[in-house]
């Protein structure tokens, strides 16, 4: 359950850049979750519910947008899926990929800033 | 209303970088790190307690942290080895993060090290997404685990340098399916190299040895391609030379521009998946 550790990054994260831009309250964060990053959107929402308690994401509103994990084959060069479970294989000419394009990514997208009308 | 600001920064972002200062210093140091990841009861401590006394044998200078939520008890067996053994209790945290090594290593890790062992807490799935600033990740699974388990942790097998199979002196009895589970490891991991150990008998105590010395010595050890990407911002070659300071993920241009000639030895896949 390292969805907690993550959640605690994120609102780390989310409250330094409010900071930054002279914001003390978050309206809403944007992830983008790979395929294989190795975490569950679901057990990431309730960590975040748990973790933004008391923060300056108290009231943010999550948005998770998962990102399908695809390859590049090294024979013919072909963009595929890679498909759960995943196969690093080229569906068309089954050579070894030589390229995850997307897939792995664990990534804060957007903060959204409470701000004054 | 509200102001937005497009970040694009990596949530792990710090983690990676200490993991990037860290792997640096130690590579300064001429340390090599071994990030050791595998499921409770797969039988890591036992054959790390053997490749850490055959390391003594062949006087190179090892070490070892190891893992737990609680308990000292393997850092007891290992350290009838001989070598210096730290235990770490996580107090329930699920896995190692780059800050917690560096804080272990501070002060302890003894002069000369050239080898250190790092035996994570048993779990496949929190470890794998923590960078520790180990130059070489080995995932281990027992024969008893079952040949789909690298399909069920993709992340764990993905990324790993090595796999080692552990437990091998039960395969008959277990009815083990080695080609199903080379078929497992391949299909998520294609060229990385399975290597077979029983810590029983000793097999492959001494090859797993000569292939963390070949790293330690400069080899470039197998690239996974799960962790193509990551190593290319935070590995070796690039850690000492820029400052991941703001935690930017950088660009994300997976474009035609690389080409790093990953070296799969793509002949081994064999042909049932």
């Amino acid at each position: 359950m390292h969805e907690l550790s993550i959640a605690a990054a994120v609102v780390e994260s989310a409250e330094g850049v409010a900071r930054e831009h002279g914001s003390d309250a978050v309206a809403g964060v944007t992830l983008r979750i790979g395929e294989l990053a190795g975490v569950v959107p679901d057990a990431l929402r309730f960590s975040f519910s748990l973790v933004a308690e008391g923060t300056a994401l108290h009231s943010a509103e999550l948005v998770i947008e998962e990102v399908p994990a695809r390859a590049r084959c090294g024979g013919c060069d072909a963009r595929f899926a890679v498909g759960s479970p995943p196969a690093l294989w080229c569906p068309h000419c089954d050579t070894a990929a030589a390229e995850l394009l997307s897939g792995r990514e664990l990534e804060l997208a957007e903060v959204r800033m409470a701000g004054s009308p | 209303m509200c102001r937005s600001v497009d970040v694009r920064t990596a949530v792990l972002a710090k983690n990676d970088s200490l993991a990037a200062q860290l792997r640096t210093e130690l590579a300064e140091r001429r340390v090599t790190a071994v990030n050791l990841l595998s499921s409770p009861g797969s039988g890591k401590t036992a054959l790390l307690e053997l490749v850490l006394r055959r390391a003594r044998e062949r006087a190179v200078a090892v070490a070892a942290l190891t893992a737990d939520l609680a308990t000292e008890n393997d850092a007891r067996r290992l350290a009838r080895s001989g070598a210096p053994v730290k235990q770490v209790l996580t107090g329930g945290l699920c896995h190692l993060e780059s800050a917690q090594l560096r804080g272990l290593i501070d002060g302890w890790l003894p002069e000369p090290t050239r080898l250190l062992f790092v035996e994570n807490v048993g779990n496949l799935v929190c470890p794998a997404s923590y960078d520790l600033g180990e130059t070489l990740r080995v995932t281990l699974m027992s024969v008893t685990e079952g040949e789909d388990k690298p399909l069920k942790y993709p992340t764990a097998f993905g990324g790993a340098h090595l796999v080692v199979l552990t437990k091998t002196d039960l395969a008959d009895a277990v009815g083990f399916d080695d080609s199903a589970f080379t078929t497992a490891v391949q299909r998520v991991n294609p060229g990385v190299e399975i290597l077979p150990t029983s810590a029983r008998d000793g097999r492959g105590v001494d090859i797993l040895l000569d292939r963390v010395l070949a790293v330690a010595d400069g080899a470039a050890p197998h690239t996974p391609l799960l962790a193509a990407d990551h190593l290319r911002h935070h590995g070796h070659d690039h850690a000492p030379a820029h400052h991941h300071g703001d935690a930017r993920a950088d660009g994300h241009e997976h474009g035609a521009t690389h080409a790093p000639g990953h070296a799969h030895g793509r002949s081994t896949r064999p042909a049932s998946a």
